[in-house]
């Protein structure tokens, strides 16, 4: 059989199989792959994942179809005739230049497809750290008016939601800054609603994922990171921890909850007034908090009064102000 | 020929007379494996007093009855016991006294394989059984957190159990894939290949060795000290808030990475300057240019771990802060460290994996190897390349957000020169006639998972996909089919073919392949359900999951149990082909035109009778008037000085 036959043959099978599997999956899967469509940062990651999955195909099949076609047609056991050497199977230029220029091209267009995802979608739902570069509008405005105390959030108001994360060994918290900076271990959020997540740590670093709203920002202790979503649809999400920060890290996870923006703020005011007294022993809203020696002992806030943490203390034990 | 000429560098001056110093004789004095323990128990034992001595005002670390200062120089002496105690300071110390060291003397016997050997192939050999001991105490662990998470709710393990048997698989597995090829093949095959009798540098090749195994105890005495939760990550702050086993896996990995260096170094030196007349760079085999590109990066790349385990100890022992942010340290200094060694250690691990594929293609296509010089350069462009891509690990972590573009182009990038083994492979089986022996069902294998490995790598370096699939089951399916499916199978099938010529059996082919087809079979079922799991939500290192994923968790764990069962098989393998029903190995049993099989089974404590001199690349097949590979014939005695400078 001559050279075109086995790469007519085998590039008529890779079409037909790219193209049905393909279709195939978008249609029939890609609509249903993580983490869904709760949010528009979910959204546009699952866009990302099946446009990727729509390019890795093909490259998965050809190589499979070759493979396979290999074994079949060129092994030892089904005789045929003897392999050729000498210059002409050592290189083939026309092969080499196409590969490197195939992959190159797709390579490139993949790495310029993410980057203008990353950016349109204000960094994709990823912690930004203190300084995001890619903001959605009035959450500057926003994040800074809750830093002085004087941001507000009303149902219609359009207005971006800062909430703050807390993670701890092993749970994490919330703050809301524009509800006087209540704390609750309840993650609820109001639906069609920028949120402007502001994740940090007490202690190690953990990982906050809101797995159906597509964020994922590090809590590190002394950073805040910064992460956006807008929230879509209403119902029940999972946050679990994913970076290992201990022995429970495993457990460490709970439900939020995405609901009308009228039951948000009719919640969230509740919750306030129920915590009002709570809140007063809390120190005022700030983006981190230093963490100490006395962390597992509850005493993390920094009330002047202990010393920032010490790797070479035993802990629950208090040290003299530095 | 004079018995000198078969018996270059120091062995030529025992075979002429010189009686083998005490320390390489049987008696009292005599240095091997039982020494360097003794030597390392009363290392450790004096380092540990001398800790509680000087630092006992200290605070011990929390709940654990340890002072770090203690543990540390327990470790630090033992270690160095351990050296002592092997015979590996022997020559330094009495070159710095300022006395003529005795030299180092090839023993005959099973004995050397237990002692402090110059020999490139004693020390190949001795690798391969440190590899293998390190992959199977890994392994076990690995059954261990399968067995875990056979269920979500009823648990084998406590939480604190199970983190420690998770961190010490991971460590141990990362710890012995930076040397399973390096170390085994290529200290066994790199000078053979590039017509060699000797490495460049034995004594630390030697080093290299026994100082892996050091490491290798070192990381385990983590385990009795009550184990660390880190993961192999080590990330701080859990790292600076962790109990004493933590000073082991800092240490451990500045142990290790001691070894890697020196053992980079040397090949490295080697393969440049150790190459037989005619040896051209477009002559070296394509298993020699990944272990040239591999050791380039072991040698560039393990400072920064090393530092980055010092830092550790130093914030553990003695108050600095470099990783304790609220001391003007910074936990992304670690995690910059960290992965700035992590990222190229990914291509320590893979690059040799290409190599041994590209070695074994042409032997069993009967073709040239295609492309074969973009296949170097690929190699070498992934070595450049992979120092700029570990910000990719911190895409989710906060820092530098403007960088992640430019990560995740260089990721992305790095897929091209990855794809030229794709390239080589593929034109290579082209119109071949393929005997699916062994290893090139191995290298068959590789192909299939390292595409999926590969691929999915391309997700996780896309930066909005990143956000669901960073932390969880998805990426630590990625690694595992990239490594074990990767580089672990090419050690598979660098282990079927070159077993032979190393030890002169043939590995039965019947149990050899049911090792194949449950390996590869199981391996894929166990890890591909992964990738459903990750995408599914759950996150690394947990003990607990959705109850909905259990079904998923149930097979991955099965299959893990039948994959563990494939290791049986090879080891019952080894077992049976070496020792109960040995057939003994022609001296080219696959008809190899590689240099390494134009010498004799077993192959001479000097390699060649006479340096050779090569004559054409070793992929020469089915070529009609093929030039011979290398001019073998014995002529003039060899150039070679003595390792001792003694005159030959």
């Amino acid at each position: 059989m001559n050279e075109t036959h086995h790469l007519r043959r085998m590039t008529i099978a890779w079409v037909i199989v790219s193209v049905v599997a393909d279709v195939l999956f978008w249609f029939f899967v890609g609509p249903h792959v993580p983490p869904g469509r709760m949010t528009d940062m979910a959204t546009s990651n699952q866009f990302d994942f099946n446009i990727l999955f729509v390019i890795a195909l093909p490259v998965l099949i050809g190589v499979w179809i070759y493979l396979g076609y290999t074994i079949v047609v060129w092994s030892a056991k089904r005789g045929g005739p003897e392999p050729v050497g000498g210059e002409a199977a050592r290189t083939n230029r026309t092969a080499q230049v196409a590969w490197i220029t195939i992959t190159s091209v797709v390579v490139l267009f993949l790495a310029g497809f993410g980057t203008v995802e990353l950016i349109v979608n204000n960094g994709s739902g990823g912690g930004e750290g203190p300084n995001p570069v890619w903001s959605p509008a009035g959450a500057t405005k926003a994040e800074a008016a809750a830093l002085a105390g004087t941001g507000t959030w009303s149902p219609n108001s359009g207005q971006v939601l800062p909430v703050q994360v807390i993670g701890q060994q092993w749970k994490f918290t919330y703050r809301y800054p524009t509800f006087g900076g209540f704390e609750t271990s309840q993650l609820v959020l109001p639906t069609n609603t920028t949120i402007a997540f502001n994740v940090t740590s007490l202690d190690v670093t953990h990982s906050f994922w809101a797995y159906q709203l597509g964020v994922k920002a590090d809590a590190n202790p002394l950073i805040n990171d910064v992460a956006y979503t807008a929230t879509t649809q209403q119902g029940q999400f999972v946050v679990r921890c994913s970076e290992l920060c201990g022995i429970w890290h495993g457990a460490m996870y709970n439900y939020g909850r995405v609901v009308s923006q009228q039951a948000f703020a009719a919640w969230a005011q509740r919750t306030e007034a129920a915590n009002a007294a709570n809140t007063k022993l809390l120190p005022a809203f700030a983006w981190t908090y230093t963490p100490d020696a006395n962390g597992a002992a509850g005493g993390y806030y920094p009330d002047g009064k202990v010393t920032p943490y010490s790797s070479a203390e035993v802990y629950g034990a208090k040290q003299p102000a530095s | 020929m004079s018995t000198v000429h078969e018996r270059p560098h120091d062995i030529a001056l025992a075979a002429s007379g010189t009686k083998p110093p005490l320390t390489q004789r049987p008696g009292l004095l005599s240095q091997h494996l039982g020494t360097a323990l003794v030597g390392a128990i009363i290392g450790y034992a004096i380092g540990h007093w001398l800790g509680n001595t000087i630092s006992s005002h200290y605070p011990y670390i929390a709940n654990s009855g340890q002072n770090a200062i203690a543990d540390t120089l327990g470790l630090m002496l033992g270690v160095v016991g351990w050296l002592l105690g092997i015979g590996a300071l022997n020559y330094p110390l009495a070159k710095l006294v300022g006395r003529q060291p005795s030299s180092e003397v090839e023993i005959q016997g099973w004995s050397k394989y237990f002692r402090y050997s110059t020999n490139h192939k004693t020390v190949g050999l001795q690798y391969v059984v440190g590899v293998l001991l390190f992959m199977f105490t890994g392994g076990l662990l690995a059954m261990a957190i399968r067995t875990e998470l056979l269920s979500p709710t009823t648990h084998v393990f406590s939480p604190d159990t199970y983190i420690k048997i998770v961190s010490e698989h991971g460590t141990v597995m990362m710890m012995m894939a930076t040397s399973i090829v390096v170390g085994p093949l290529g200290n066994y095959l790199v000078p053979l290949m590039i017509g060699s009798r000797r490495m460049a540098f034995p004594r630390i090749e030697a080093f290299s060795f026994w100082i892996f195994v050091a490491g290798y105890m070192v990381i385990f005495s983590a385990m009795p000290f009550g184990g660390f939760p880190t993961g192999w990550t080590g990330y701080a702050p859990l790292q600076t808030q962790a109990g004493p086993g933590m000073v082991s896996y800092l240490f451990g990995f500045a142990v290790i990475g001691l070894g890697m260096m020196a053992a980079g170094f040397n090949i490295a030196v080697t393969i440049i300057n150790y190459r037989a007349p005619g040896m051209t760079w477009s002559r070296v085999p394509i298993f020699v240019w990944s272990i040239l590109a591999t050791a380039a990066l072991l040698t560039l790349a393990t400072p920064t771990l090393f530092a980055a385990g010092v830092f550790g100890l130093l914030d553990r022992t003695v108050q600095t802060a470099f990783y304790v942010t609220e001391h003007g340290g910074s936990s992304y200094l670690w995690e910059n460290l960290f992965w700035f060694f992590g990222h190229p250690e990914v291509y320590i691990m893979a690059l040799p994996g290409f190599g041994i594929a590209g070695e074994i293609l042409p032997v069993f296509t009967r073709k040239p190897l295609f492309a074969y010089k973009v296949g170097a350069a690929g190699m070498i462009g992934v070595s450049l390349l992979s120092f700029f891509v570990w910000q990719h690990h911190l895409f989710q972590s906060g820092i530098n957000p403007d960088m992640r573009p430019l990560f995740m182009l260089t990721t992305e990038l790095i897929s091209i020169p990855t794809g030229f083994i794709y390239l080589v492979g593929m034109g290579t089986m082209y119109k071949a006639k393929i005997r699916f022996d062994l290893p090139m069902l191995f290298v068959m294998a590789l192909y299939f998972n390292f595409l999926i490995g590969g691929v999915t790598g391309v997700f996780l370096s896309d930066v909005p996909v990143n956000v669901t699939v960073h932390g969880g089951f998805f990426v630590l399916s990625h690694f595992h089919y990239t490594i074990m499916g990767g580089l672990l199978f090419a050690f598979m099938a660098g282990l079927y073919y070159w077993l032979p010529k190393m030890t002169g059996r043939m590995m039965n082919r019947r149990i050899g392949l049911w090792h194949f087809w449950t390996m590869f079979i199981f391996f894929n079922l166990t890890f591909f359900p992964m990738f459903i799991i990750g995408l599914l939500g759950q996150p690394r290192r947990v003990f607990t999951y959705a109850k909905n994923l259990q079904g998923l968790n149930d097979f991955s764990s099965i299959s893990a149990f039948v994959l563990g069962f494939s290791f049986l098989i090879f080891f019952f393998n080894l077992v049976w082909s070496l020792y109960i029903n040995p057939v003994k190995a022609p001296d080219n049993p696959w008809d190899s035109l590689g240099l390494e099989w134009q010498t004799a089974t077993p192959v001479p404590a000097h390699n060649f009778d006479r340096i050779p001199v090569v004559l054409a690349d070793p992929y020469h097949y089915s070529e009609v008037n093929a030039p011979a590979v290398a001019d073998l014939g014995p002529s003039s005695p060899p150039d070679e000085p003595s390792l001792s400078g003694a005159p030959v």
